[in-house]
């Protein structure tokens, strides 16, 4: 983190900051020193762009030297204008290209494969301009639903602040004169076949990918294929391999899963997987009338997660007591060669109860239980976790095994160290970095940067002109995966063929172009190279056919992997280190949305509320409330954290359920070159990672500062304060009253106001959410923003709580604080029946529509904020300032055009998105029929991956929502109110294990 | 008009003179108009005039910034959506109230005394609701906008929204402005007279020549005075009592726990008056001394206004006492919860301050060593203004900050640009109040004259 007192503390950098947040989009800035005013640069500039022309002295000397550069000048500039424009003609449509009519959107499958793992995606696309990301239904590992990262991945494409030109040492180059000069030295690296020759790339699924590079590879039979990704799946990799001896591939069926344990696993949240996870989770938890049947869920984790917040049973460990644990399980459910030292303090004490129910629960359900260990586990869990989910007999059933998704898995870290020895040892002369910022994110003790320094030539592929192109000479702007072709495998291993909706906004190259320079054909287009890569699979005469089809659906037919039958060989070394008492522990998490950094400069996902902390816009060092007791910190306490001799300084943040005597920092913070957005924000928590402990290591030490860092949180307060506003219960409950949850909400009669009530006639919209359900990923919330064109409005705003999420996610707590019971509330707005708004407003800017909706009309709006003051839930959002970007071009090409782009002094709320019931009415209208049940998904409800939110019409009583409203756990919030909420909330319920409650 | 009590009660035993013995109409005159006409403006009238005027440039300041970027410059925020800017709105607009009936009640209830004072608390008044009424606009997201709260004939085919209690107080507010503007202008007229008339510059005479409309306290004159003021009395008074309850109604209309609340109405009237009576005392006080008014402005009225604030002030004691009992006695939990929150969460100290402010330290004014004593009453009135201040604070923000779901809570801070228009319209304020005092006559002059012995004799003689 960038602060005051840091080696670089000639400039003030928290002035820096705040000046930065204060300006908003327009100000561009030069660089750091300029931002800070520091003397040094005011001298500078004074010297480049003399405003009081010093020098020029008003003597002949000096105005005749004037005259003669400004001759000079002029002369250099009509050179320019000897290039001429080659003539283009415009010309109109004369025949409309087939399916476009203006105002309709197209929409065209394609694929998200952020860690290089797919989740199948439709985009939305007006005019040519992607501007929205959902789910492809077709896709395994989407249904339909997406992730906040897909959601958010078409800002990136947009993003002004992308690199816009290749760049050789800074100058501008034309892709031509890259390709002389790579010809050039690669002609020097023939004859050495390609000895001197490194690629490094991130993972990858890409078969295309990997042709090519066998391809370049055989050419230059001795270069080398580096891969870092540096938050990977090396831990599950190595796990496969130590388990069955090769690099195996796992996934989960978790929809046929009875009982489910997590060790460390995020799994309905993070993830490439996540989505199809979380459906299949939420799947086996509805309760609807008779049908109670509930899955279970036992989560041990160090890091409070979503996926513990749902459990039924969650244990905060230590992350490095997860391994004692689980093979405290593994021995429980008879895996040999498993000892469980009774020091590691899990085979005694309270845990052994719970441990033992938890054994005899998995016991109960073999074949049809899930052992789920966490990517950020260390490789000992994964083979305990292979080990029990073989012994109970899962595999095949609820654990599918299957070729590596990587045709070529290496393990991230020693590939890297490899490339910086070889680079150390001056073997690299030629040094190809295709995406990834591994200066930023390399493990500190690689020194990378200053081992890439002694490669000759340094060529760097990005979406960004980031830390790592800055010390390449070569700089290549990478197209975005909305601007290219590619291909990439889902969690299953099934293909997707990415089609690009747009040409490259800024010439960027793709990854295949890249490589095809190396190649014998340099100027192949990526179409040609994917496309040609297919055809030599299906060189059948019907490829068109099949291309055409496999490109349109987004899912290549019959890709998935084969199952593959395992045998356990390796024997789990269970070393069960003993927990260190009180030796504070360090875990290294992906950031929940700005990953490992890559998302930095995305607005959106800044400012979406982290799961749980509901922080935006920072990271922090995240401690249990008891350690902070321990150690006397509060939240926002500046320390410092010290560990292997390395420092960082950071804000403290407490989070109840988080496991006691951990620290977890995000990484992906800190950013140098991330752009405007993701410059400076957070604590760079890479500056502390080594490769010996990428995942988590005890020893780190917090020495605290004395001074406070503002974090922003989006909720503040946690607690029900008794009030029935997340009605939950035991499924034991249900069962014996399936009215329990009515009885806490308290309905008034109807008749209890002085206003006459509406009539609905024709449609009358509604909304119900599980909250059984829901999982808290937040994705819901930035799905909105995409849709309806909601305003990124930085931290400061954040901080005084003016967030502008039409939709939020409350968290509550219940029970204790160092395990608490965690419910999530996703929150609309209620389009009440008796709106307490539209009561107040006095120039009628908020009404009730015929069909219910709570209707807020801008252009009437003068912004009292009565309204808002007035609302029981707080649900309206108001343009404090001028939010909305109504200057930047590429940011306008993102905009929904369905939706108004809202000004200064309005005040703003969900709409139910109005623009998509509208759409669907007047298809219907011409068609001469109602709108069908399920034709009209809101944004937050296409977007919800366990599809908690249910939207329709409620007048129909055979749609969706309509049932869901007639069941028995359907209730109203703050119904006291008689505000008649036409959103209502199914509520919470739980399934635990009678043996571990009652003990 | 032969039983007049303003007379006996004039020369009641044991207390003190409405106004001091040894004056005539001539001296009265003389005394009056002197301030305005022919003494020379005193150093005491420059100082407070420039700091009002710098002031004034504060709140030019403050206003054009939040015309240029947004009421973000303010700390308002989700809960919070009205902050400083309600709170001050209600506060001036209270401190209004005491002008009006001290004007026209006190005139109705034939209480003569009111006549030296009521020319400057109806002045105080129009300027209290000028700044008052520059709130509701200013507070706007697009104040540009503002008439659209008033119902116009327009090509929008909209009107305002008849239900929405800020509907209710564009008509409040701007009719008790147009009332109280042109009760006091017509109050003014034969006192622009006599100003007219006695002024020896040219440019002086023109204008109050203009301004007196042709007064020359003929009988008829005399006698349509009488009918329009005691008209614009009957029409100023209910507005006294129905100008703070309809702006009570911006909170008990709403759903908000600690504004919902039938009590409101009276107990914002009451409030009103008496931080009304308190600017009065803190104008007069300072202002007597300075003029040597206090022949004019004597120990009777300060000790009759202090007797106003004491019992304006019960009824405040009392509603706040009934809003925690009935939060109590309603059982609604989150009544319960927003009251114990005043007075434990994490504004308590403004609550327990202003229970101080309002409830007891003004309790001394049950002593009359008190109320005779102008240090005191000086200090309590700052007192009380800064009490009532802080209650329309803890209505607005303290609920507010707390309501229904505890995701949204949230504390709420000003910002530098609400303490900037606050004060911008103290200044203002200040500004136009002692540009009054200097080209107005601060106390009427024909009323005091009636107040004399001279007065009842001549009207004997009449008869």
């Amino acid at each position: 983190m960038k602060m005051p007192g840091k080696p670089y503390s000639h400039l003030d950098l928290a002035a820096i900051r705040a000046r930065l947040a204060s300006s908003r989009g327009r100000n561009y800035w030069r660089s750091l020193e300029e931002l800070a005013e520091s003397e040094g640069f005011q001298e500078l500039l004074e010297r480049e762009f003399p405003r009081h022309a010093a020098e020029w002295q008003p003597d002949a000397a000096g105005r005749r030297q004037f005259m003669k550069v400004m001759g000079a000048s002029l002369a250099l500039a009509g050179l320019s204008a000897c290039t001429r424009q080659p003539t283009e003609t415009i010309m109109p449509y004369v025949r409309q290209p087939e399916e476009v009519i203006p105002g309709k959107p197209l929409y065209f499958a394609t694929a998200v494969a952020h860690s290089a793992i797919a989740i199948g995606v439709l985009v939305e696309s007006h005019l040519g301009r992607p501007t929205k990301v959902d789910g492809n239904p077709e896709h395994p590992a989407s249904l339909g639903a997406t992730d906040a990262l897909a959601q958010a991945s078409v800002l990136d494409l947009y993003d002004p602040d992308r690199s816009q030109t290749l760049t050789y040492l800074g100058d501008i180059r034309p892709w031509s004169g890259f390709l002389g000069a790579a010809r050039e030295a690669l002609g020097s690296q023939t004859a050495k076949s390609g000895a001197g020759l490194r690629f490094l790339t991130g993972a990858t699924t890409s078969p295309t990918l990997a042709d090519q590079f066998r391809t370049v590879l055989q050419k230059f039979p001795a270069a080398k294929w580096h891969r870092y990704e540096p938050v990977g799946r090396h831990a599950s990799l190595a796990g496969a391999r130590q388990a069955f001896g090769e690099p195996l591939h796992t996934y989960y069926q978790i929809a046929k899963a009875d009982v489910i344990l997590s060790l460390d696993a995020d799994f309905l949240c993070t993830g490439p997987a996540s989505v199809r996870y979380a459906a299949d989770f939420a799947s086996r938890r509805r309760v609807r009338g008779n049908q109670t049947a509930m899955n279970r869920l036992y989560v041990a984790e160090s890091t409070a997660t979503p996926t513990g917040a749902k459990a039924d049973h969650r244990l905060p460990l230590r992350a490095s007591d997860v391994e004692a644990f689980a093979a405290s399980v593994a021995a429980g459910v008879g895996v040999k060669g498993v000892d469980t030292p009774a020091s590691n303090g899990m085979t005694s004490g309270p845990l052994a109860k719970w441990i033992a129910a938890l054994v005899k629960d998995l016991g109960q359900h073999r074949g049809a239980s899930v052992v789920i260990p966490g990517d950020h586990q260390s490789p000992a869990v994964h083979v305990l976790a292979h080990a029990i989910n073989l012994a109970l007999g899962n595999v095949g059933h609820t654990v599918i095994h299957t070729d590596s998704l990587d045709p070529n898995p290496v393990d991230d870290f020693e590939s890297l160290h490899e490339l910086v020895e070889d680079m150390d040892a001056g073997k690299v002369e030629m040094l190809v970095i295709v995406g990834g910022n591994p200066v930023y994110n390399a493990p500190v003790d690689f020194a990378f940067a200053q081992h890439m320094s002694k490669v000759k030539l340094r060529i760097h592929l990005g979406l960004y002109a980031d830390e790592t192109s800055e010390l390449c000479q070569w700089h290549i702007p990478e197209a975005h995966f909305l601007e290219t072709w590619s291909d990439a495998r889902a969690y299953d291993g099934a293909i997707t063929i990415l089609q690009p909706l747009i040409l490259p906004l800024y010439f960027g190259r793709s990854v295949h172009e890249l490589l095809a320079a190396f190649g014998d054909t340099p100027n192949q287009t990526p179409y040609e190279i994917v496309k040609g890569h297919w055809n030599r699979q299906h060189p059948g005469a019907d490829f068109e056919d099949w291309w055409r089809k496999a490109v349109h659906d987004g899912i290549v037919p019959n890709t998935a992997l084969p199952a593959r039958q395992v045998t356990f060989k390796g024997a789990p070394t269970a070393p069960a280190r003993p927990a260190q008492a009180q030796a504070l522990e360090i875990v290294f998490r992906p950031d929940p949305h700005i990953f490992d950094g890559r998302f930095a400069n995305n607005g959106w996902l800044q400012e979406l509320p982290k799961p749980l902390t509901t922080l935006t816009w920072d990271n922090a060092a995240i401690i249990s409330p008891r350690t902070a007791e321990r150690l006397s910190l509060q939240n926002e306490d500046l320390v410092e954290l010290e560990y292997r001799g390395r420092k960082v300084r950071a804000p403290i943040w407490m989070q109840p359920g988080h496991a006691d005597d951990s620290v977890t920092v995000h990484l992906g913070f800190g950013r140098t070159r991330a752009g405007r957005v993701g410059n400076g924000v957070g604590f760079n928590a890479y500056s502390l990672r080594t490769s010996e402990a990428p995942l988590f290591d005890s020893g780190v030490e917090i020495v605290k500062l004395g001074s406070k860092f503002p974090l922003a949180a989006t909720q503040n307060h946690h607690l029900m304060e008794g009030r029935a506003i997340v009605i939950s219960g035991k499924v034991d409950e249900y069962r014996k009253n399936p009215a329990f949850a009515k009885e806490q909400a308290e309905e008034p009669p109807k008749e209890l106001t002085i206003y006459p009530g509406f009539k609905y006639e024709g449609y009358a919209w509604g909304m119900a959410i599980d909250q059984t359900a829901c999982v808290g990923c937040n994705v819901c919330m930035i799905a909105c923003q995409a849709e309806n064109n909601i305003p990124v409005v930085g931290k400061e705003q954040v901080a005084m709580r003016r967030s502008m999420h039409w939709i939020r996610v409350d968290s509550y707590y219940g029970g204790s604080m160092d395990n608490p019971e965690t419910h999530f509330q996703p929150l609309p707005c209620m389009h009440c029946e008796n709106a307490p708004c539209e009561l107040v407003c006095p120039v009628q800017a908020t009404n009730h529509s015929s069909e219910g909706l709570n209707d807020m009309v801008y252009n009437r709006c003068v912004g009292t904020r009565y309204c808002s003051n007035n609302c029981p839930y707080k649900v309206r959002r108001f343009n404090f300032f001028l939010y909305s970007d109504w200057n930047t071009p590429s940011l306008k090409l993102q905009r929904n055009p369905d939706v108004s782009v809202r000004s200064r002094g309005v005040m703003e709320k969900c709409t139910y998105c109005v623009q998509r019931i509208n759409e669907a009415k007047i298809d219907a209208e011409k068609e001469d029929r109602r709108v069908h049940d399920g034709e009209i998904q809101t944004a937050c409800q296409q977007a919800c991956p366990t599809q908690a939110i249910v939207f329709g019409d409620i007048n129909d009583p055979a749609s969706r929502v309509a049932r869901l409203k007639a069941e028995p756990l359907n209730y109203s919030l703050l119904a006291e109110l008689n505000t008649r909420p036409r959103t209502t909330y199914l509520a919470a319920l739980r399934n635990p294990n009678p043996e571990i409650e009652n003990s | 008009m032969g039983e007049d009590p303003r007379d006996k009660s004039s020369i009641q035993p044991g207390r003190s003179a409405v106004i001091a013995p040894g004056h005539t109409f001539a001296t009265v005159t003389d005394k009056i108009s002197s301030i305005v006409l022919t003494r020379r403006t005193p150093l005491f009238w420059f100082v407070p005039f420039l700091i009002a005027s710098g002031l004034l440039m504060v709140f030019l300041a403050a206003v054009g910034y939040l015309f240029a970027r947004g009421v973000g410059i303010w700390g308002i925020r989700v809960p919070v959506m009205w902050g400083w800017a309600i709170t001050n709105f209600v506060w001036w607009i209270g401190i209004g109230h005491a002008g009006t009936l001290i004007s026209a009640i006190l005139l109705l209830l034939r209480q003569s005394w009111r006549n030296s004072i009521n020319r400057f608390a109806e002045a105080m008044t129009l300027f209290a609701v000028a700044c008052a009424g520059m709130f509701p606009l200013l507070h706007l997201g697009r104040p540009w906008l503002f008439y659209w709260l008033f119902p116009y004939p327009n090509s929008m085919g909209v009107q305002p929204q008849f239900r929405s209690p800020l509907v209710w107080d564009v008509f409040a507010v701007s009719t008790y402005a147009t009332v109280s503007a042109m009760f006091w202008f017509v109050g003014l007229i034969p006192d622009l007279a006599t100003l007219r008339d006695r002024a020896r510059n040219r440019w002086a005479r023109a204008t109050y020549g203009i301004l007196a409309m042709g007064w020359r306290g003929a009988a008829s004159h005399w006698q349509k005075y009488e009918t329009a003021s005691l008209l614009l009395a009957g029409l100023a008074t209910p507005l006294v009592l129905s100008v703070h309850t309809v702006v009570s109604f911006d909170f008990t209309v709403a759903i908000v726990p600690g504004w919902h609340s039938t009590i409101f109405p009276p107990y914002f009237v009451a409030g009103a008056i008496y931080s009304g009576f308190a600017m009065v005392l803190v104008l007069a006080i300072p202002l007597r001394a300075m003029y040597g008014l206090e022949d004019l402005i004597t120990m009777r009225h300060l000790d009759n206004m202090a007797k106003v604030m004491l019992a304006t002030g019960q009824i405040v004691a009392y509603s706040y006492l009934f809003e925690a009992f009935i939060a109590w006695y309603s059982g609604n939990t989150y009544e319960m919860f927003a009251i114990w929150n005043r007075m434990t969460g994490p504004y308590a100290p403004t609550y327990w301050l202003l229970i101080f402010c309002n409830l007891v330290f003004p309790q001394l004014l049950w002593l009359k060593k008190i109320r005779t004593n102008i240090v005191w009453l000086f200090v309590m009135s700052l007192d009380v203004l800064l009490g009532m201040w802080l209650e329309r604070y803890v209505i607005v923000v303290v609920s507010l900050h707390r309501d229904f779901l505890p995701s949204s809570w949230g504390i709420y801070s000003p910002t530098i640009w609400d303490v900037a228009t606050f004060v911008g319209t103290i200044g203002l304020f200040f500004f136009l109040f002692f540009l009054f005092i200097r080209s107005m006559p601060m106390i009427s002059i024909f009323e005091v004259r009636t107040l004399l012995p001279q007065a009842e004799v001549t009207e004997g003689i009449e008869k």
